[in-house]
């Protein structure tokens, strides 16, 4: 450890002014301390590093230890060894809540995106007016409104008297009309929706934000060129916000796959399971079946799921240039 | 160099270092587990909360004012014994209560289902106060489902692990003007004369059934088991609740009521959106006279009293046939002693006043809406005549002398309810599922899940 390396021992004063070059010259001992600051950096990191363990390493290792178990949270354990693994991957309603998961990509990431992408180039275009202000504002604003209160008014757009089925019979399409979150053809897509809702002004805010660092220089070569919006947005803004779009997709993927407050709140699972999702098939294993073991082995088994995911997508779209 | 790759190494040795200390440093899960009693206690005389001062904790379900108006009435009685209370509601209750019991041991608790505290040794063994008090010589069904066999397994019988504070009934609550409407007169005597009443309900442009069964709660369960209590004996249904060895859901009887509630739901007794209902819908809904019939309990007797008077009835299942027996899911409304508590005794003798004082056997109808505990002699307090309350209590008597008192069947199992009987009444709504492959599908979970606790 105390080894010096080449830039401490060669001149431990040069950069470093004040007070510890003036303790260099009055104590020797000091200087040891100067010549070693590997530590003194962990020291540093030591309190955030100290939660990071607790919160976050302790967790993860204790769950994928109970997921070897079988457990009833309270008495006595018995070691199972990987079995619990094995019925995530055969019990159809657990491997269905992940393929329910994998289905809210669509709305949680794609949707979001794209539209966050049309949504943000039109925005630039009026970015002088205040149009573009309240736009901003009120996209963002599922962002600030709690999800829980968000969920909930859902629910009551989307039931049977809502405003959503209110609108189709005033358009004469009463015939189409429904429950929406408690029809098992439209729970799914209709919780996506709550989601693609609550992501999208996210997401366009993100770009907005990476538009804004866009030299306008390139769009005026462009169009001197003769180059349509459409060739500026798919030549100049997508290229360049690529870092951009890789957070949002990443951010949202992530969302999607580990999705659990907006289904709690607006179908809780229903109706007949078809809109059961893995992060709420956890929160039932362990709380109300008692079986943490199965709950922490489906836990494991999305978070590497998360990290299939989200990896390959940070790769994808890093910035080659840097 | 060397400087900038060493930081990483160390990183990785100490990921590996404080994951090994964790892993090492515990061996299976569940060690500190509370160990079994030796046996309960045997006492010589019933005891009292005393003379000095003491603070009861309790934890109850929010929403419900009848412990606190109990705990209030008995502070101003036993003046040295004051109450400290938390209050979550009871799906929290039902997620915390292991952990709750055993960590931070109230002295008297709101209860879910009892079976798997009870095999965690969380709950305490009441045998001994149930002697010194003299429960035992109340009606047996009143306690029967608190009741619970060595390790938990069995309910029905063995020793005694909770009290009620009273004991609810359930049935058919229904809309008098709308009743009037299509000429019903008084309730149905018949399971044909209420399927009468539907179809006339249907014609005239009246839902005949509110219900709920959206989200985790299949509400479609209680005319469903009422069904099958019209269309076979109480018994067997209870001994499938109870674990009995060999008890099945999937019988001739059964499979005749869940083709019954199909052909409900086909001729489009239930509202179309009836999955995505839930219970505070389905109540502001018959509030609002949006259908004729509700089948629920009578914790809402009181609630309708205030909301609806006089407008509202109430009626017990009717039967097959004309005369014939009837039951009822009926439950008592269940508190426990941590077994661990610091003031047994007092949370004891607390059940016990609950269910012998005059004031708070009126308190637990008044504001409980519900038949108090107790013996079958003792005094019940005065209620109103022709109000829902005065029914329901008169259904209790019915039930009792029938011998129809039935636990719920979404309490046979901590998961069944959630797991089965909503998913797959919400699958026999959307014409999903079969009568027949509910059944089955229902009973193989249960056997799975009874099985491998």
């Amino acid at each position: 450890m105390a080894r010096p390396t080449p830039d401490t021992a060669a001149d431990p004063s040069k950069g470093r002014h004040g007070p510890a070059a003036v303790a260099k010259t009055r104590s020797p001992a000091r200087a040891a301390g100067l010549r070693t600051p590997s530590w003194v950096g962990w020291l540093f990191v030591a309190p955030a590093l100290a939660f990071y363990v607790v919160f976050v390493l302790r967790p993860i290792v204790l769950t994928v230890q109970y997921s070897l178990y079988r457990w009833d949270g309270i008495g006595p354990s018995t070691w199972v060894g990987l079995a619990n693994y094995g019925k995530v991957f055969t019990d159809p309603d657990l491997f269905d809540s992940i393929l329910n998961a994998v289905k809210l990509i669509l709305f949680f990431s794609v949707i979001p995106v794209l539209l966050g992408l049309a949504i943000a180039s039109t925005i630039r275009r009026i970015a002088t007016s205040r149009l573009a202000l309240v736009a901003r504002t009120v996209l963002f604003l599922p962002q600030v409104i709690p999800l829980v209160a968000a969920g909930i008014a859902w629910t009551w757009v989307l039931s049977s008297t809502g405003v959503v089925n209110q609108v189709l019979s005033h358009l004469g399409l009463g015939g189409v009309t429904r429950a929406w979150l408690g029809d098992f053809s439209t729970a799914l897509p209709a919780v996506g929706v709550i989601g693609a809702w609550v992501l999208l002004g996210l997401c366009t805010l993100l770009l907005l934000a990476g538009m804004s660092r866009i030299d306008p220089a390139l769009y005026e070569a462009a169009r001197l060129d003769g180059a349509g919006s459409m060739r500026e947005f798919l030549s100049i803004t997508v290229p360049i916000l690529r870092q951009e779009i890789g957070v949002c997709v990443t951010v949202t993927v992530i969302a999607a796959l580990a999705s659990f407050d907006i289904v709690y709140i607006s179908t809780q699972g229903g109706p007949g399971n078809s809109t059961m999702v893995p992060g709420l098939e956890i929160y039932y294993l362990a709380f109300s079946e008692r079986q943490v073991g199965m709950a922490s082995a489906l836990a494991v088994v999305l978070m590497v799921l998360v990290l299939i995911c989200a990896l390959p997508i940070q790769w994808l779209t890093k910035d080659k240039n840097s | 160099m060397s400087r900038r790759v060493r930081p990483r190494w160390n990183g990785a040795v100490l990921v590996v270092a404080i994951g090994g200390t964790l892993v090492a440093g515990c061996g299976g899960p569940g060690s500190d587990a509370p160990q079994a009693e030796a046996s309960s206690t045997t006492l010589s005389s019933a005891p009292t909360c005393g003379t000095a001062p003491v603070t009861m904790k309790g934890y109850f379900e929010t929403g419900f004012p009848l412990p606190k108006a109990l705990t209030t009435e008995f502070s101003k009685q036993f003046p040295n014994v004051k109450f400290d209370i938390r209050e979550d509601q009871f799906a929290v209750i039902t997620q915390n209560a292991p952990r709750v019991l055993a960590d931070d041991p109230p002295d008297l608790m709101r209860l879910p289902q009892v079976s798997e505290l009870v095999k965690n040794n969380l709950l305490k063994n009441l045998d001994g106060y149930a002697k010194a008090f003299g429960w035992d010589s109340w009606p047996a069904s009143q306690l029967a489902q608190m009741r619970l066999g060595p390790g938990g397994r069995t309910r029905g019988e063995g020793s005694l692990y909770a009290m009620g504070l009273n004991f609810s009934m359930t049935g058919v609550f229904y809309n008098k003007k709308l009743a009037e409407k299509i000429g019903m007169s008084s309730a149905p005597t018949t399971l044909a004369e209420l399927d009468d009443a539907m179809a006339k309900a249907k014609t005239a442009g009246i839902t005949p059934i509110t219900q709920f069964n959206g989200g985790a709660t299949g509400g479609l369960a209680f005319p469903l088991q009422d069904l099958m209590a019209a269309y076979g004996p109480a018994g067997p249904i209870n001994d499938w609740i109870f674990q009995k060895q060999g008890a099945t859901i999937d019988t001739p009887s059964n499979l005749q009521a869940t083709q019954h509630l199909e052909k409900w739901i086909k001729a489009g007794y239930f509202q179309k959106d009836v999955n995505a209902v839930d219970y505070a819908t389905m109540m502001s809904r018959f509030i609002g006279g949006q259908g004729l019939f509700m089948f629920n309990g009578d914790w809402e007797s009181g609630n309708l009293d205030k909301q609806m008077p006089g407008d509202v009835g109430f009626f017990l299942m009717p039967p097959l046939e004309k005369g014939g027996k009837q039951a009822a899911m009926s439950a008592p409304l269940t508190y426990g002693i941590s077994s661990r508590a610091k003031n047994a005794d007092c949370a004891a003798f607390f059940l016990n006043w609950v269910a012998t004082n005059p004031q708070a056997r009126d308190i637990d109808v008044k504001i409980g809406g519900s038949h108090p505990m107790g013996s079958a002699d003792a005094s019940m307090p005065e209620v109103t005549p022709g109000t829902v309350t005065a029914s329901t209590l008169e259904a209790g008597k019915k039930i009792g002398e029938d011998n129809g008192a039935m636990d719920f069947i979404a309490n046979a199992t901590g998961a069944i309810y959630a797991k089965s009987w909503t998913p797959q009444l919400q699958k026999l709504v959307a014409g999903q599922q079969t009568p027949d492959a509910l059944l089955k599908s229902v009973q193989s979970d249960y056997q799975s899940q009874v099985g491998g606790s």
